[in-house]
């Protein structure tokens, strides 16, 4: 395994060559905010919150989806950035409808917790408003699209972990929506398991628990280093 | 109430399109708001029977979305006689509940509640204010100072802001006071 040796915040590190960025600046210990990336699954490079600014490059690179290089030298925490962080989390608000106070996952959804992190006081854009749908046709779950951010966690477990696909991206741009199926009520597709491991990864209030009611759709997502450690390096998290 | 020294700073409070948790809130900080009545002189209220919006304030807390004619008209005086504005709560933030209507068209909720819905439906024009197109959050019809958030914003978070405000430094509230819901 070769090794490259790059400078992240004025520091200088080594890194297996082929690993992202992301995890090099996650093991220096620096919290970099990050919202699509989920350890244990691919990266989608969707959300991106894990800008980084890279010497001798005028754009920002999302760091979950670039490839650590030798010589490469990064910032990871500059005013330049999080004023792009925050254009972000704001464009993100205002492109669905985010209701904090009635949502199932207030108090515990990754999105709201960022941007209070980030100093978002407000939303600078106008609200989209979209007339969307909710899918409650599931026996035990529901998607609500008014939350959805299309970081696309759910549709990457189901495919990577569960190994179902019962869940995909439909539609492009401003239009796209997670789907079931071949984009039919959820409850009808005969793919899903119902293991809910899509649930668990949702970073805001968009899947939750049939029956939650605001704020009592609490979620963790620790199960998938217990089966991706058991599955891949045959070590067992016993609890 | 305010009719005290000069010295004190005048605050006022305002409530447009909400539901009166975020001035509930205002209301627990409890023995804290005689703390309060000793800096400032509350000079318009919903709690207060002040008819008039006056002149010459320094710090307005404005609860609540803007939702009809009226509220556009209320912030605007708002602004023009206030120093400092304050959007109070998610509803003045970001529309929240009240902007829960937006993705419908006004004269659709209109005839649903009124015309189809019990009892006599209001008369079609003359006194009522004029429901907007969409529930406009505070900032994107007046320029706002200070945001705090919350539905309702914690007696914590009010009384931190507040005194930030009064003894003239900025509002830094710690991340976990800045969440919205």
């Amino acid at each position: 395994m070769s090794v490259v040796t790059l400078t992240i915040d004025d520091k200088l590190v080594s890194a297996p060559a082929n690993t992202s960025l992301l995890s090099s600046i996650q093991e220096q210990g620096i919290d970099i905010p990050t919202l699509c990336h989920l350890k244990g699954l691919s990266e989608r490079g969707g959300c991106r919150l894990c800008v980084v600014e890279m010497e001798g490059n005028p754009r920002l690179f999302a760091s979950c989806v670039t490839p650590v290089a030798e010589g490469m030298v990064v910032r990871t925490n500059t005013a330049k950035l999080l004023k792009y962080r925050q254009m972000m989390i704001e464009l993100l608000m205002a492109q669905r409808n985010h209701v904090c106070a009635v949502c199932v996952q207030n108090g515990h959804c990754e999105l709201q917790t960022l941007a209070a992190k980030l100093g978002v006081t407000s939303v600078r854009y106008d609200y989209m408003c979209p007339d969307l749908p909710m899918d409650a046709s599931h026996e035990r779950y529901v998607i609500d699209h008014n939350r959805c951010i299309l970081c696309a966690r759910c549709i990457r477990v189901c495919d990577e972990v569960e190994g179902a696909h019962t869940l995909d991206m439909g539609g492009r741009g401003v239009q796209s929506r997670v789907i079931a199926g071949m984009n039919q009520p959820w409850g009808t597709s005969r793919s899903c398991t119902g293991c809910g491991k899509c649930v668990q990864v949702c970073p805001t209030g968009a899947l939750f628990k049939k029956g939650s009611s605001a704020a009592e759709m609490v979620k963790q997502h620790d199960f998938l280093t217990w089966i991706l450690d058991g599955r891949e390096k045959k070590i067992w998290h016993w609890r | 109430m305010a009719t005290s020294t000069n010295s004190k700073a005048r605050l006022a409070t305002v409530w447009l399109g909400g539901c009166a948790g975020c001035h509930m809130s205002l209301l627990d900080l409890d023995e804290r708001i005689v703390d309060l009545l000793a800096l400032v002189d509350l000079v318009y209220s919903p709690v207060a029977d002040i008819k008039k919006f006056p002149e010459g304030v320094d710090v307005t807390l404005v609860e609540g979305a803007c939702c009809n004619s009226d509220n556009i008209h209320m912030a605007r005086e708002i602004r023009l006689k206030s120093k400092q504005v304050v959007s109070f709560g998610d509803c003045a933030i970001t529309g929240n509940v009240p902007g829960m209507r937006n993705r419908l068209k006004v004269e659709n909720i209109l005839s649903e509640v009124y015309a189809d819905g019990p009892g006599p439906a209001p008369p079609a024009q003359g006194g009522l204010p004029v429901l907007l197109a969409k529930v406009l959050p505070l900032h994107q019809v007046i320029p706002v100072d200070v945001y705090l958030p919350g539905c309702p914003p914690s007696p914590e978070r009010i009384w931190l802001a507040v005194t930030a405000m009064l003894k003239g430094e900025p509002v830094e509230l710690p991340a976990e006071m800045r969440t919205l819901g």
